[in-house]
């Protein structure tokens, strides 16, 4: 396969099914929804065009700093001497900060030189006191606040509404109603995110969207290829096998069509992951998982959000400083958006692409007996990309009025949600997040 | 092929030597609740049924159960009390991880906080952290034992229908995390399971588990929580329409003070609300059996709960096929009218179900999703593969949607096409492989050298109930292979099948090669239904 085809991945599909022998029967049974980018599978998507009003071409991708990372540690107010109180023995020093700018109050941790260089191109907002009211320190239950935009922590995830409205005209609370149980006619995998791990965050789970999760591109296939002369090859033909005399509407056609469209993601995916890297990424999960993000866009995969997580932010013990355990996860943080960022670039797709990272909570401004911190509140929130208002973008929240020795957030994380959603994906927030919330401006204008 | 013993049957098998072939046109859907007739309960039919009342069986008790015939198969499985069981004593489980604490732990956490004394807070602190951890631990040690129980089973309508009612009493420990509370709501669910509906919801408006879950264990006079009012009529017995909002608030006044205390049910008389209410056409100072009694009284009861159990033992409903849902209306009405005459007992209706034409149709049989849970004590309890560890089937199922006590939301799961998507595919043939052969994603059980799948005698097994696995023709040995493992032999991957086995070259077929034609069918598409 010429690497060119994979610049028009509808005609590499289509090309596929020639190959193989396939007739196109139906359009809407045998093309494999997953990577064309349009849930309902209509065959013009399919040819490379687009559907009229949607915008294709941006890519949202989540970064999820699972834990609770340490806000006042990674955005310091080095100029609030209640800091450097309440931190004896963890505050970062004056000295050591990265400035941004000389009027800027805080400064980026030393071990995000990573994001001090994108920072200084013009590549990142920062906005602090994120937070939501009623802060929930459960980890569990505060990441299913931030998934599912809703202080309940229930429903589908909020990206997952994104795709059950771009694909189906759904929002939030029309979906999953008990009394609509029939199954969808299209395949479950349609038009979905992608995310990198085990499971799939609930961010992206909608009602009639599904998203695919891998840990690594060699986990997205069959295991049994290898188990014995001409398995693989049986399984391959297997994978391939049109769905004759089936009735189209049956389960049966149903799994056909999703078998269909798993192999030819897998394959795809595979091939694109596959790829050397265009620039040197640094080592860590992280930095692996963006660098299969970058192959995928560099790829032409149609996907419009990715997904992906790094874990030990929950530094009860032994945080360090400006060195040690958060500074290491600090410097991995910056180091990948960095590399991930060059990437793009030298592929001709960092406009496309605008990154945002969260944690469930920050952490309390004290330090605690044992040189670490505890489940906190607000924190800061960053997004990159030459698309981002760059800077730091809301104040920092006060030190002397706390709320029981955490900070009171500001901005609530869903008017974040709502300028990404509104401002970069075009879509209609209020409908998604059920409800009208201040959007908090990440994207520039045009 | 050495003859494997067993003394051929002196008399041939019934006449349904031949599969199921291809599909009739939807026109010709049997919408009858009439019971199938003994003559046409063959092999194919008792594999239908004890893929839907259990988790498939292996080819010597779908012979059973084909010599036994119809009445006498149902009979056998619905009234499980009378199979071997093992009993579940109260302390299987540690009651006392998540208990509160005591008023003299209270009293010295308020000594401490005025105090400021960090030392005595902090130790406290950890002493709860360690006991969520404990909790946590023992809920993942409930799910292998529930799992180990549904593979092992002598009863398996018992755990299906168990499974069913935590999908439909939906309760996450997500929410409760109190493992010992979900313990005994399965319990509850288990005594009830193939019993009284009604004694059902009376007992899971009285379970802690699902008090704490829907927030009615603050739910007071002048404050009531709709939560589970709401539920309670919406999900669980009603559903949306039949019920208004004056009802659940009613409801929920009705419902106030039941709460629970040390693992018990406690009706706080002083938190409820005695005045009078109307809740569904029912008048008076109304409690919460009360409540229950009126829902019970309404037809649209026993047809919600018809409908349910239709879909999860037969087909989605609606299911996108239009003769399909004509066929299946009339099937609906008639259990849930058996239903009411039965004043909610489930057996009669679940006995009509398992025996009629309908239920036995070609548009029904193969064509059900499994579930993740279904997928995996099926494969094992019908190919009778290793169960290897329970662990990485726990993970595998949760990766697959299905975590047994943390259903998603009190919808419970979905079920049908929403367990299927490019990432479950590839997770539900996968975990297929691990079974068949312990290979893991990344390396190798330890254990599966020891544990090999065993090929060979289920091909001689399967001469039981299909007697052309006992030909020399390989077509013949692969239609009995195909029709047993999916239901037909004329699957669209048959010619590649084939052809594996061909280029396996002449003679008998061999542990190896039984053991990848297998592993080749647990891949395709018809394996993923049952």
């Amino acid at each position: 396969m010429a690497n060119h085809d994979l610049d028009n991945l509808a005609a590499f599909t289509r090309r596929q099914f020639l190959l193989s022998g396939l007739t196109l029967a139906s359009a809407s049974v045998t093309i494999p929804q997953f990577l064309s980018g349009t849930a309902l599978g209509l065959p013009s998507s399919a040819w490379g065009g687009s559907i009229p009003g949607v915008n294709e071409d941006r890519i949202l991708v989540v970064v999820q700093l699972a834990g609770g990372n340490d806000g006042l540690n990674t955005v310091v107010p080095f100029s609030m001497p209640e800091y450097y109180r309440a931190r004896p023995g963890i505050g970062v020093p004056e000295g050591k900060v990265l400035r941004l700018g000389k009027a800027s109050e805080v400064g980026l941790h030393p071990a995000l030189a990573g994001v001090k260089d994108l920072y200084d191109e013009g590549l990142v907002g920062i906005v602090q006191g994120v937070g939501y009211p009623n802060p929930n320190r459960s980890h569990f239950k505060s990441m299913d606040i931030w998934h599912t935009a809703d202080t309940t922590g229930t429903g589908e995830g909020w990206l997952g509404r994104f795709f059950d409205s771009e694909c189906c005209g759904f929002g939030k609370g029309e979906s999953g109603r008990v009394e609509s149980p029939a199954p969808s006619p299209q395949p479950q995998g349609g038009g979905g995110g992608i995310a990198i791990g085990r499971e799939a965050p609930l961010a992206l789970q909608g009602v009639k969207v599904k998203p695919v999760a891998f840990e690594s591109a060699d986990l997205f296939r069959w295991t049994g290829a290898n188990a014995g002369p001409g398995v693989g090859d049986a399984y391959a033909a297997i994978a391939r096998q049109e769905a004759a005399g089936l009735d189209p509407d049956s389960n049966a056609a149903f799994l056909h069509r999703t078998a269909l469209d798993a192999q030819v993601s897998s394959e795809t995916i595979r091939k694109a992951v596959a790829t050397a890297p265009r620039v040197p990424y640094p080592g860590g999960d992280l930095s692996r998982q963006l660098q299969m993000v970058a192959s995928m866009i560099a790829a032409g995969l149609k996907t419009r959000v990715y997904y992906v997580t790094m874990g030990g932010f929950d530094t009860h013990a032994g945080q360090g400083g400006e060195n040690g355990r958060h500074a290491t996860l600090l410097q991995q943080f910056g180091g990948a958006l960095r590399a991930f960022y060059r990437d793009l670039k030298t592929q001709g797709n960092d406009g496309r692409v605008l990154t945002m990272s969260f944690s469930e909570f920050g952490r309390r401004v004290s330090q605690n007996a044992s040189q670490g911190t505890d489940h906190g509140t607000a924190a800061p929130l960053m997004v990159f990309g030459p698309m981002v208002k760059p800077g730091v973008l809301t104040d920092h929240p006060s030190l002397k009025d706390l709320d029981s020795g955490d900070l009171k957030f500001t901005h609530d994380f869903r008017g974040v949600y709502t300028s990404v959603l509104s401002d970069w994906l075009s879509a209609d927030a209020r409908k998604i997040l059920d409800g009208q919330f201040r959007a908090v401006p990440v994207v520039k204008r045009a | 092929m050495p003859e494997s013993g067993a003394s051929v049957p002196p008399t041939p098998a019934p006449a349904r030597a031949k599969g199921v072939g291809p599909r009739q046109p939807d026109n010709a859907v049997s919408n009858s609740l009439d019971p199938i007739r003994p003559d046409e309960f063959g092999i194919d039919e008792a594999r239908h049924l004890i893929n839907r009342a259990g988790f498939g069986g292996s080819p010597g008790q779908l012979r059973t159960l084909a010599d036994w015939g119809p009445e006498k198969s149902v009979d056998y499985l619905l009234n499980y009390e009378q199979a071997p069981g093992e009993a579940i004593a109260d302390d299987a489980f540690d009651a006392d991880i998540m208990r509160p604490p005591s008023a003299e732990e209270r009293q010295a956490q308020r000594r401490a906080a005025a105090a400021r004394d960090e030392e005595t807070l902090a130790q406290i602190r950890v002493r709860r952290q360690n006991a969520e951890q404990a909790d946590r631990e023992q809920v993942r040690a409930m799910q292998r034992w529930w799992l180990k129980r549904m593979i092992e089973s002598g009863r398996p309508l018992e755990e299906k229908l168990t499974l069913f009612w935590h999908g439909h009493f939906a309760t996450s420990y997500r929410t409760v995390e109190d493992s010992y509370l979900l313990f005994r709501q399965h319990r509850l669910f288990r005594a009830h399971a193939a019993g009284n509906f009604g004694e059902l919801l009376f007992g899971i408006i009285r379970d802690p588990a699902m008090i704490n879950y829907l927030d009615n264990n603050d739910s007071r006079k002048g404050k009531p929580n709709e939560n589970l009012a709401r539920e309670l009529m919406e999900l669980f017995s009603l559903g949306v329409g039949n019920y208004t909002e004056q009802d659940i608030k009613e409801g929920a006044r009705a419902l106030t003070g039941y709460t629970y205390r040390d693992n018990e049910f406690a009706f706080d008389r002083a938190n409820h609300d005695g005045g009078n209410k109307a809740i569904l056409g029912r008048v008076g100072s109304l409690d919460g059996e009360d409540f229950v009694r009126a829902i019970l009284e309404k037809r649209e009861c026993a047809r919600f709960i018809a409908t349910k159990l239709y879909r999860f033992f037969a087909h989605d409903h609606p299911s996108g096929r239009a003769a399909l849902d004509r066929a299946a209306e009339p099937v609906i009405k008639g259990l849930a009218d058996t239903l009411l005459r039965s004043r909610y007992e489930l057996k009669p209706v679940l006995r009509r179900l398992f025996l009629s034409r309908h239920f036995y149709d070609r548009a029904i049989r193969d064509q059900q999703v499994k579930s993740p849970v279904q997928l995996l004590v099926g494969t094992i309890r019908s190919l009778n593969t290793p169960a290897r560890d329970l662990k990485t089937l726990l993970d595998a199922a949760n990766m697959m949607g299905q975590s047994l006590f943390f259903p998603p939301s009190v919808k419970g799961w979905d079920g049908g096409r929403s367990w299927i998507n490019t990432s479950t595919l590839f997770v539900r043939q996968n975990t297929l492989v691990y079974l068949l052969t312990g290979k893991r994603p990344q390396g190798k059980d330890p254990l599966a050298d020891d544990e090999p799948f065993d090929g060979v005698s289920l091909l001689e097994q399967l001469g039981l109930a299909y007697p052309e696995a006992r030909e020399t023709d390989l077509d013949a040995r692969l239609d009995a292979v195909l029709r047993f493992t999916v239901g037909r032999a004329d699957v669209p991957a048959r010619d590649t099948l084939r052809a594996f086995l061909a280029s396996r070259g002449p003679g008998p077929l061999d542990a190896p090669t039984l053991t990848h034609l297998i592993l080749l069918i647990s891949a395709i598409p018809e394996y993923q239904l049952c």
